[in-house]
Order: C-alpha cells, then structure tokens, then sequence
C-alpha cells in the first residue's frame, strides 16, 4: 500500500500527465488503441477457445523483446513451455532462443486438483514469488498470464483465490509491468470467473465467429480507462506473419485529394472521361453482364498504369493469374512482362476460403506490403457468396476509404447476371464509387454486341453517348454506335448500315455525272441550233440586204440614167462627171 | 532411526517467510509426523522469499505448501495443515 501511495504522489506531481502507453507492435492493434496498451497496468484480453488470446499474449511479448527492447515473461497455466514453443514456431518466433537471450522467460504453471489438497489457510504468495522472481530475473517490462482462471479449476477455495488474484493485478501494477491476463468467455459475461471486476483499465475481447461456415476473427476494445480507443468490432487475421488488425474505419477523416488524372490505358475510355481519363485515387466501377470484357478493360488499367512504370496489385477472386496473363495474351496485352519487371503482382485467392473481415485484411496487409499506385478487385460480385449485400458495401466502404488515404486508384469490376440484379447490385456499391463504366449487352438481329457507357464520374466532363466496345485480337475499341430510326445498331447491323450508306452514296454520285453528262449533251444540242438559227438568220439577213442593195442599185443606176438622159439632154460636155460621181 | 527409514518420508514445506501461516502449518506438521511417523520422516523448509528459485520446480503457487517427495508420487497439500485428518489423508498416512 505504501508503495503504491508514493507512486501516486509521483504522478500528480507531474501536470496533466496522460496515459502511457506500450505499443504492441501488432499490425493494426497500436492504431485502434491510440499507440498499445495501458503501460504499466493490467489489460484483460478474453474470449472463447480458439478465438487468439494467447496468441495475440504471445506477440505482445515477442515484439515487447525484439521491437522494443522490453523483456517479456510469459506465464502459462495452460500449454507446458515447450508446446508453445512450438505451436509459436510457426510465426517465426524462437521462444527458446529468445529466453536464452534472457529476452523473455516463460514458466509453465502447472495445476491440478488431483494432485492438490487444501487444508486450512494459505494465500498465493507461492505465485506472486515465481512470478516476481522471473520479473526481476531479466528485469521484464511486459507480462503476459495465460489463462490465470485455470486456478479456478485447481483450487476450491474461490473465497482465498478471488481475494489473491485482486491482491495479484494490484501487485502488478505496483510492480509497473505491462501486463496481458487472458480469460475465457463466459456466458453472459466477459470471462467465465469474472476476472473483468479485477482489470479494469482495458479490456480487448476476441470473438471467432463462423457464419455460414466461414469464420471471421474480431476484437473490439470493450474498454479502455483514459484513453481515446475505437469502439467497433475489428476483424483481424492470424497468419504465418502473426496477428494483423484492420482498423477498418479510420478514426480520422483527412484524406488528401489530387485532381491528378491516371489513363484508362484505352485512349477512347479517356475521350469518353474528358479525355483524360480518372481522378487518381478515385474508386472506378466496371459492371457488366458475364462475358462483357470487364476483365479485359481490368487489365488494359493495369497494363496501362505499368507502362508508365508505376505499380497494380490485381486482386483476382475468380480466375488464376496464369489464366488472365494467358487470356489477355489474346488481346495484344502482355501483362507477364510487367510480372516479372516487378510492377503488376497478382493476388489470387478464392472468395470462400475466409470471410469478408479477413479478405479485407488480407487486402490491406497485401496493399501494405507491395505498396501500388493501382488496385485492381476482380470481380467484387463474388464476395455476396460469403456475405450480404450490406456486408460487401460495408467491406468497400472501409476498403475505399482505406485506399483513399493512402492516393490509391481502385478498380472493382463486378458481374451483373441480370437486370434485375443488375440494379440491386449497382446501386449498392455505385454510390460508393467516384467512376462507373458499365457495359451492357446489346442483343438485337440475332447477335450479342457490348454497349459501353459512362454512368457516372464524378467531378469531371463525360460523354453521355453509348459506345459500341469492340475487343479484337488487336485490343480494345470503342466505335461509335450509328443511331438510326430503329434505335441504335451495333455489331454487324452497323457494318450493313455503313455499307448500306456507302452504296447509297455511290448511287448518289452515279445519278450526278449522269445527269450532267445529259446537261452537256443537251447544251450541246442546243448549240447547234443556236449555230443553226444564226446561219439561217444569216442567209435571211442576206437576202433581206440583197433586196436593199438591189434597191440602192437600181436607184443609182435609175439616177444615173436620168443623169445620162440630162446630160444628153444639155449637150455631152459633162458626159465624164456624172459618172464617177454614181458610183 | 536407520537410513531407511529416513527414506520413507522425506517431506517438505514451501513457506514464504515467517508469516503466522507458515509457522502455524509448520508447528502442524511436525505435530502429525511426531505422531504417526516418528522417526520415519525428514522435513525439509524452504523459505521461498530466500530461494524463489526453487517455486518453479515443484509448481509451488500457494503458500504454505506441504509437498510429499517420499513415497512417490508426489502430493501436495496446500494451507495452514490445520484439519489432521485431511492432512494425514493427503499423505496416505491413513487410508482414506
């Protein structure tokens, strides 16, 4: 009592000293807790059999000894030393080296009520001995006691017990350890004995939980004195790298917005995105019946973003990497280049091999790790296999938030069986998303042909105009429809309608020259009879003209007859003059 | 008082310090073996906050703790011994 006097006067010496924490050094868990657990004091980790608790103890003290130079002992009352040893092995943790490092010390508490009677009084002095002891022999910060109500199990006497242990989380945090106790679910409460009462000041409680044979890990800081934490259940994942938590809705809304654009990687998608193409970090969703190409303008995206050296994780849920690397091949798309140079890495894993929670921990860890410029989800349709609807939209939610802040672009592509699901499943997740590409089938004449439109884009200029989306050996096109009379035509309907007005032209142009050639000839016709009516006119003129002459004529030599008739008349002295004046 | 028989029981009891526990639990047992196994029995005390080393490898957790290491197997009786029959029971002394 004495002691634990002192060390409050110390700390209200200190002005508003706030809680100190120890991070953990778990992926995820540091984040949800606000930097780890309490230091110092005990925290309660409970939940049933099989749900982590130990595993989650033994990270902490690992990481405490190798991350944080904070020696660990581990106190089990469970699974002898070298079990655990072994069972840990697997994560890459070498306890045993480890305690010859005297890095941590584990010291297996062995209790059974076949070998123990009790008579009279006694405390668990015995206990608080070994376990000082271990402290003190490799001056450990952290301790981890797992699972201390298997006491309960080997000792009768409840009254002397529960009087210890609260007497045992006072003298550890006296002690000024970090201190992980475990205990199992109970019903109706957090642990089976109750061990809640004693440690108070956090409390993490771990949940497996299997829904249609798929099971999920959780945990959720049921509380936390002091200390701002996350309230929601946070799935988690245990793998050969250990635990990782998803802080799945960060507690902080800052995300950094670009108007930086990132290409389609199909030149005529960016003409129908502004010609530019999507926002980076934006979320794009490509919709489409089966067999509509969603895959194929996936993986042109990816081929794109890693032409310009950037990097895409392609998450295929539905086909094996081989089988899309094999498959684009047939579209002129050598995405197996961009494997081997490092910057396209494919992520394959069947929807049904674990639940949505763990997907989404596996996406994040996986995103984490390569770091992408580009996420690809191929197709998210699948995922409604293993949970709702409102399950999958929650998953994308936190996904795309995720990805968000961290200026990653996303694409989903997500299949569409029919209209009438069609609808349902894009509007859940369509309003999640910045971009949405669908391609719907256009069935008409006896042919299937794929109509690409842009449904949505946020923030920038779209064409409202439907597409015809051709893929060909060469790639990928987008054509124009031709929008006649009967609605619009696509596929070969349209490839009769261009020849149709080909033919149509050239008819067209045919009945032209006709008609001047006709032109020609008939201005020629009349030419001629102009030529004709000129010479005629000519000949008229002519004789008109030969009548005057012969008149002029006639009058001058009537003149000169009379002249002639004169001068006779007079004498024949002008005989000469008249003459040359007549003519 | 043969070697032998120095043998057969070797008893000992785990104490943590000198509490009234301990002392009440050890004036116990001596009072039993005088009893029912005078001259067959060794006692052994081990104070605990001297030696915490040895808890761990006779999984001492409470205090006192009466261990039985001859005859074998080993049984341990836990508390102050103050119930003679139970004590004399648990170390099959008297049959049950």
């Amino acid at each position: 009592m004495k002691t634990s006097n002192s060390k409050k006067q110390k700390n209200d010496n200190k002005p508003l000293l706030t809680l100190q924490k120890a991070p953990t050094g778990i992926a995820g868990l540091d984040e949800v807790t606000g930097g780890g657990l309490p230091k110092g004091r005990p925290t309660l980790v409970c939940g049933e059999a099989g749900s982590g608790k130990t595993m989650l103890s033994i990270e902490f003290i690992v990481r405490g000894a190798m991350q944080f130079n904070e020696p660990g002992v581990i106190m089990t009352f469970e699974e002898q030393t070298e079990e655990l040893a072994v069972n840990v092995a697997s994560l890459g943790f070498d306890l045993q080296k480890l305690q010859a490092d005297k890095k941590i010390k584990m010291d297996y508490v062995h209790v059974s009520r076949s070998e123990i009677r009790e008579t009279g009084e006694y405390d668990l002095d015995g206990l608080f001995i070994r376990l000082g002891y271990a402290i003190d022999s490799i001056k450990a910060k952290r301790v981890v006691l797992d699972t201390i109500e298997n006491l309960f199990g080997g000792l009768k006497n409840k009254g002397i017990l529960r009087a210890e242990l609260r007497r045992l989380f006072a003298w550890l945090k006296d002690k000024g350890v970090t201190a992980i106790i475990t205990g199992e679910r109970g019903d109706g409460k957090l642990t089976r004995h109750g061990l809640e009462e004693y440690v108070s000041d956090c409390v993490i409680l771990l949940d497996h939980r299997v829904v249609n044979q798929i099971s999920t890990r959780r945990m959720r800081i049921v509380k936390y004195r002091g200390s701002l934490h996350g309230t929601n259940e946070y799935p988690f994942l245990i793998d050969e790298e250990g635990i990782a938590v998803l802080p799945v809705t960060s507690l902080k809304l800052d995300k950094g917005i670009t108007s930086d654009r990132i290409s389609s990687g199909i030149p005529s998608v960016d003409e129908m995105l502004g010609g530019k193409g999507f926002y980076k970090g934006s979320s794009i969703l490509i919709s489409g019946t089966a067999g509509t190409g969603k895959t194929s303008i996936a993986a042109n995206f990816a081929d794109g973003v890693c032409r310009n050296n950037a990097r895409c994780l392609y998450f295929a849920f539905e086909e094996p990497p081989q089988q899309i690397v094999r498959n684009m091949r047939s579209i002129n798309l050598n995405l197996d280049k961009h494997v081997k140079a490092g910057l396209l890495k494919f992520f394959a894993a069947r929807p049904t091999l674990y639940g949505l929670e763990m997907h989404l921990v596996a996406v994040h860890k996986a995103i984490q790790q390569f770091k992408p410029s580009v996420v690809i989800i191929d197709p998210i349709t699948n995922f409604v296999s293993i949970g709702s609807l409102r399950e999958v939209k929650n998953m994308l939610v936190r996904l795309i938030d995720f990805l968000q802040n961290e200026q990653i672009t996303v694409m989903f592509t997500a299949l569409t069986l029919n209209d009438m699901v069609n609808d349902q499943t894009d509007e859940a997740i369509s309003s999640l998303v910045d971009t949405w590409l669908l391609i719907k089938d256009i069935e008409w004449n006896g042919e299937r042909n794929r109509g690409l439109y842009v449904m949505k884009s946020r923030g920038m200029k779209h064409s409202n105009q439907v597409r015809e989306f051709v893929i060909s050996d060469s790639g990928l096109e987008l054509i124009d429809v031709y929008i006649g009379p009967d609605g619009i035509l696509t596929g070969s309907a349209r490839e009769a309608q261009v020849i149709q007005e080909e033919t149509g032209v050239a008819i067209h142009n045919y009945a032209l020259s006709r008609k001047d050639r006709e032109i020609i000839r008939k201005r020629k016709v009349l030419e001629s009879k102009i030529a004709s009516l000129n010479s005629e006119f000519e000949s008229v003129e002519e004789e008109l003209n030969k009548v005057y002459e012969e008149e002029e004529l006639r009058k001058q030599i009537l003149n000169k007859n009379r002249e002639t008739i004169q001068s006779i008349r007079r004498g024949s002295e002008n005989k000469d003059e008249p003459k040359n004046t007549g003519k | 008082m043969t070697t032998e028989n120095e043998k057969k029981w070797e008893l000992r009891l785990y104490i943590a310090g000198h509490t009234e526990k301990s002392v009440t639990a050890l004036n116990n047992l001596r009072r039993y073996c005088e009893e029912h196994l005078k001259g067959q029995y060794k006692i052994e005390v081990i104070d605990l906050l001297r030696k915490p080393q040895l808890a761990e490898g006779d999984q001492i957790l409470a205090t006192p703790t009466l261990v039985r290491k001859v005859p074998e197997p080993i049984r341990k009786i836990i508390g102050d011994l103050s119930n003679e029959e139970k004590v004399l029971v648990g170390l099959n002394i008297i049959p049950a």
